[in-house]
């Protein structure tokens, strides 16, 4: 399997203040990555530098062969190309939930009116959500509205997904309908690289999980490794993992 | 272009007596200082007793103070000074209506008129003002006075006005500045303020460029020392641990 | 002192030509006003430090000196620029001068509305719309603009109604708009008090008007 998303030796800093210190993994074609961590560790960071949304000063980003930080980069282009989901959300509250899903495929794409719409709705199906089509994301409970923003995400017909903690910001009974759509996902083979504290659905869907603590990816391993061989792991990835198991 | 550019000109005579320039523009400095801040004492003194009047129980005096602000706010200030300054003396009893046209010099009666104008028409503006600062004290303030015996009377003046005046000091600053910005319209009822020296100036000496230059750095150099003065008194009058004070 | 009202009646005709006067440059200067100020807001939220800094002083120079000063500036100013830029003296109206000026002033304080409509509006938006591959000029034209001029838009009102009574400064240069006229019809029949107070009434029945509806679209906003 070729890398999809490459990240080497990555490193920034806010003024004086480290926020990542030498990163280094990667993620291949069709696989999925869980990074977990305290909060505070770098792991939101890390991920919004993959489709430059941080830039960061040391370092290389490689997505599918093309380098993020090259100031000669077309980075609207290169995001087209990378879904998104954040942990707010935000989806467009001045549009539609119809028109949330068909304006960049649009204004970016170059699609047809027509061509966006069917294919937001096709998906907006797949997530469960047709019915709701019609309405204004503040209309929608928070779970609704992530899997439309899902729904966005993929109507761009993505090479890889990131996910930036979606979760973390949903009440605990919606938390389920999400994951079932991004569990979904994975098991048709999407590139996913996952920011989550769902420690469950690492279990179920990830092949690997990365651990961060302070800036710095501590553990990077193989699913079975990680969660199986507990004493072979890091201190700070113990506690951590204690901590969020015992909920 | 035959412009005939001169900086020097600030310093040649006017032809008027020995003057030169220069003196005109401090003699309308002059003119525009005594009529912001003699407006500002009755803009401030008014404004303070409305924005009491808006917050007191019962119905009379907040309407009072209520029509008051909607009257002066929705008026043209320009029309509010003509009305002062030609309507309002030919309702005046016989002999205080001929004191005001032919007992005192036309700049004086000038200077009335747009003092009182701007005083009257700056007072709406602070009233809101103060309005504001007392309804954003918690209302515990209020309760606990009136527990300890104090009058109503008595509340505003040792409690709740002490507060509200700090923490308004900004709105009331930018109120400040601007009657002295609008003191500019006494030029157009002939009071020889610094705008219409300026404009004096420049038809005299054909300098436009230079005159309107200087005129705009005097007020530009006027507002920023008036508002570091405003931030001193600020500072001064500031509690220490109270809304953003230093402990 | 009796006040005579009648003969504002064959007088409305002219009045309503200075009211359109009125009308006309306010329409003109807010849409004007708020176009440069939207620039202005975006120049000085940018990275660039160079375009910041200029906006900033731009800002502050015209929230430092009063419209009186402009209005009366850019009457004798305008033309002559003009003449400069075309070579021959094309000679500009006081309305043109005048309109220049309000745009100029204006955009000073559509700025500092504009500026913090967008600033409301949550980074993560910004975010969402470049991870769909947006441009920065259309994440602003699609995303925050749409978002921020609604939030925006009570004070954007509020401020246009200000400039409503404010374009009867253009007295100064002599244009005839509402109140200019109702004074010089005022003067020509003998009643300049009753036409004055007509005109006061006229524009604080406007001004009120338009500001209890601004009130109103506040409290629908707020829900």
């Amino acid at each position: 399997m070729s890398a999809m998303i490459s990240i080497n030796n990555v490193s920034k800093w806010y003024g004086d203040f480290q926020v990542l210190t030498d990163c280094t993994t990667g993620v291949k074609k069709g696989e999925v990555v869980v990074v977990c961590g305290p909060s505070g560790s770098g792991k939101s960071t890390l991920i919004k530098c993959v489709n430059a949304l941080e830039p960061f000063q040391k370092g290389e980003i490689i997505v599918d062969g093309i380098s993020v930080g090259d100031p000669k980069t077309d980075l609207p282009k290169l995001r087209s190309r990378v879904g998104m989901v954040f942990q707010h959300f935000e989806l467009f509250p001045h549009l539609s939930i119809t028109e949330n899903l068909a304006i960049a495929q649009v204004k970016v794409l170059g699609r047809s009116q027509e061509e966006a719409r069917d294919k937001g709705l096709k998906l907006l199906d797949r997530v469960g959500l047709k019915a709701h089509a019609h309405k204004f994301p503040g209309q929608l409970s928070g779970g609704q509205q992530q899997r439309v923003a899902i729904a966005r995400a993929l109507a761009m017909d993505p090479i890889a997904m990131l996910f930036d903690e979606p979760t973390s910001a949903l009440d605990p009974e919606m938390i389920n309908e999400v994951l079932d759509v991004m569990t979904e996902l994975a098991q048709e083979g999407m590139t996913m690289m996952c920011v989550t504290h769902e420690m469950g659905f690492a279990r179920r869907v990830a092949h690997r999980v990365i651990f961060m603590d302070k800036g710095a990816i501590v553990e990077d391993c193989e699913k079975d490794a990680f969660f199986g061989d507990i004493n072979a792991r890091s201190e700070r990835a113990r506690q951590f993992l204690s901590k969020i198991l015992q909920h | 272009m035959n412009y005939h550019w001169d900086w020097g000109i600030f310093f040649k005579s006017t032809g008027v007596g020995s003057e030169i320039y220069l003196n005109w523009f401090v003699s309308g400095l002059g003119w525009t200082i005594a009529v912001a801040l003699a407006g500002w004492i009755i803009a401030l003194a008014l404004g303070s007793v409305l924005g009491v009047m808006r917050t007191l129980p019962g119905k009379l005096l907040p309407a009072i103070a209520t029509a008051y602000v909607e009257l002066f706010r929705n008026v043209p200030l320009l029309v509010q000074l003509f009305i002062w300054y030609f309507l309002v003396p030919d309702l005046l009893p016989t002999p205080l209506e001929m004191w005001f046209k032919q007992g005192i010099s036309p700049a004086t009666s000038a200077y009335l008129s747009v003092v009182v104008c701007l005083g009257l028409f700056t007072a709406a503006r602070v009233c809101e003002q103060v309005r504001t600062g007392i309804q954003a004290l918690p209302r515990g303030q209020n309760n606990a006075a009136l527990a300890m015996g104090f009058t109503t009377a008595q509340t505003y003046r040792f409690v709740l006005l002490p507060q509200a005046f700090r923490v308004i000091i900004p709105p009331l600053t930018s109120e400040f500045l601007n009657i002295f910005k609008n003191s500019s319209v006494a030029s157009l009822i002939g009071l020889m303020e610094l705008l219409a020296q300026t404009k004096q100036t420049a038809e005299f000496s054909a300098n436009i460029f230079e005159a309107f230059t200087l005129a705009t750095l005097i007020y530009f150099v006027l507002n920023m020392s008036l508002m570091g003065f405003m931030a001193w008194v600020e500072k001064r009058v500031r509690i220490p641990g109270m809304m953003g004070g230093s402990k | 002192m009796a006040l005579d009202f009648s003969q504002i009646i064959p007088a409305l005709p002219g009045l309503a030509d200075g009211m359109a006067l009125t009308l006309k440059l306010l329409v003109m200067a807010v849409g004007g006003g708020v176009v440069l100020g939207t620039l202005l807001a975006l120049a000085r939220l940018s990275d660039n430090l160079l375009l910041s800094r200029l906006a900033k002083w731009y800002v502050n120079y015209f929230r430092s000196i009063p419209l009186l000063l402009v209005i009366s500036w850019f009457y004798l100013v305008v033309p002559m620029v003009l003449s400069w830029i075309t070579g021959d003296l094309t000679p500009v109206g006081a309305f043109t001068s005048c309109l220049v000026a309000f745009v100029m002033f204006e955009a000073a304080y559509f700025s500092e509305i504009v500026r913090a409509g967008i600033q409301s509006i949550s980074r993560g938006q910004i975010n969402a719309a470049y991870a769909l591959g947006m441009t920065y000029s259309q994440a602003m034209r699609l995303v925050i603009l749409p978002q921020a001029f609604r939030k925006m838009m009570p004070l954007l009102l509020q401020q246009s109604i200000i400039l409503f009574q404010d374009t009867s400064l253009v007295y100064a240069v002599g244009l005839m708009d509402f109140l200019n006229t109702a004074r010089s019809k005022g003067d020509i029949v003998g009643l300049p008090h009753e036409f004055l107070l007509f005109a006061g009434a006229v524009y604080f029945v406007i001004s009120f008007g338009a500001s209890q509806c601004v009130k109103r679209l506040q409290k629908r906003l707020a829900v």
